[in-house]
């Protein structure tokens, strides 16, 4: 194979690539703040809302979770502006990405909660809690910490996911080699340095869901 | 410019939807081929293999998809052949659905319990043996439901390949708005035609799960 590597333009570019990676960053950590909100509200609202929000918790978490994440950005960024909802790509990546892990993290979510034995639920009823109560202070945290596992690996899917954000010009990470390619003809080298700043990105994240767990579930019994 | 009827719209995206079933079909059975290999490399006896097929999974679940074909699609033109987009699309599609697929079945043979591996050890049977007559045949009634939701990722996964300039559902969708403006209308036919692609095999797999665990459900 007659190619030589070179690898010599990073100096010059270093600072697009950190604003890439930033932008990397910021969306993974808002969509995740957000995205893991919202899917808790949903995830309450299918397992124990009421009887009319299931239907409509439901259908948001089907349509989500069976389209490609590409189609629902291109659906806020390209679609809504003709019916009058204008915003700019940073916020309709950021839009997509808690609306995407909302879906999917609801699912998990509701998983740990049926997961929790009845007796949890009657034990806080016992205490006069109201369901409201009960759900916050007795089942979230461990149906939480039974599916933390899960959550994080999806947090990571979600955080490799938003390379594609570059598609509408958001400038992430992928958006830098993909403008690094475009001035230097170095594509392989561009993607490749990339590719390795998203698996130290996806493993330094699967570190940090770990350690978050270990704060937020402080030796809690197992249900 | 000519006038698109809603019709015509929703034709040309049904057309292109044909190569992302194709593409799906054949990024799913080329990852089950690898896959399966990857899998008994993982959970064999020799430990090269085994690291190797672990830092395969490592490595194809630890980037986006996005980067695997762009670096199948420039990394195989640096060999200096001119790269059609099909090829570069199933080859990385195939590569990453291994790794997760393999991943999937790995847990699904960790399943089987240990006990099992003790009894038909204690009956004389080898390595093979076992496998064939004891731990598979469960452990591919585990990986079913599984298996059947993951070809959700893979259908969903294909929409990406757009991005190196295969035509398939999501291209079509870029294609047909440039031509009609009307992107509400075509994203959202698009995001339809996935639903109606992906929701059946979500279903089915939460139905066999359902049918499935039966069995299991003692544990």
């Amino acid at each position: 194979m007659a190619y030589h590597f070179d690898f010599s333009w990073i100096p010059d570019y270093s600072g697009v690539i950190l604003k890439g990676l930033a932008i990397t960053v910021e969306l993974t950590v808002v969509g995740g703040l957000v995205g893991l909100t919202l899917g808790t509200f949903c995830a309450w609202g299918r397992a124990l809302g009421p009887n009319w929000l299931k239907p409509i918790v439901g259908a948001y978490v089907e349509l989500i979770r069976n389209t490609p994440f590409m189609i629902q950005l291109f659906f806020i960024f390209f679609g809504l502006p003709s019916i009058g909802v204008h915003m700019n790509e940073l916020l309709a990546a950021n839009i997509a990405m808690v609306i995407n892990l909302g879906a999917y993290s609801a699912e998990i979510i509701r998983a740990g909660i049926q997961a929790t034995p009845r007796g949890q639920f009657e034990a806080g009823a016992s205490l006069a809690m109201s369901p409201i109560q009960t759900f916050r202070h007795v089942i979230l945290f461990p149906s939480l910490q039974r599916i933390w596992p899960a959550l994080s690996s999806q947090v990571i899917i979600v955080m490799l996911g938003s390379a594609v954000v570059s598609q509408i010009a958001a400038e992430d990470l992928t958006f830098a080699s993909n403008f690094i390619q475009s001035r230097t003809f170095r594509a392989f080298e561009a993607y490749l340095l990339t590719t390795v700043v998203y698996l130290a990105l996806a493993v330094l994240l699967r570190a940090a869901m770990r350690g978050i767990g270990v704060i937020i579930f402080p030796r809690r019994r197992r249900a | 410019m000519s006038d698109f009827s809603t019709w015509d719209i929703l034709r040309n995206l049904l057309l292109a939807a044909r190569w992302t079933v194709v593409l799906s079909l054949v990024s799913f059975i080329g990852g089950g081929l690898l896959g399966t290999l990857l899998l008994f490399m993982r959970i064999g006896k020799v430990s090269a293999a085994r690291a190797f097929a672990r830092y395969y999974v490592e490595l194809f679940q630890g980037t986006p998809l996005l980067m695997q074909l762009f670096l199948a699609f420039f990394g195989l033109g640096l060999f200096g052949v001119d790269v059609p987009a099909w090829l570069a699309a199933g080859l990385a599609l195939v590569c990453w659905s291994a790794a997760f697929l393999m991943e999937i079945w790995r847990g699904c043979v960790d399943a089987v319990a240990k006990g099992q591996w003790e009894a038909s050890a204690s009956l004389g049977m080898g390595y093979l043996q076992q496998m064939r007559h004891i731990i598979l045949p469960q452990a591919i009634r585990i990986a079913v439901p599984p298996t059947v939701g993951f070809s959700v990722q893979v259908v969903k996964g294909t929409a990406l390949t757009s991005i190196i300039g295969f035509v398939e559902l999501s291209k079509a969708g870029t294609i047909v708005t440039n031509a009609t403006f009307q992107p509400f209308t075509v994203y959202g036919f698009v995001a339809l035609i996935y639903f109606a692609l992906c929701w059946p095999l979500s279903k089915s797999a939460q139905v066999l799960e359902r049918k499935l665990n039966v069995a299991h459900r003692n544990h």
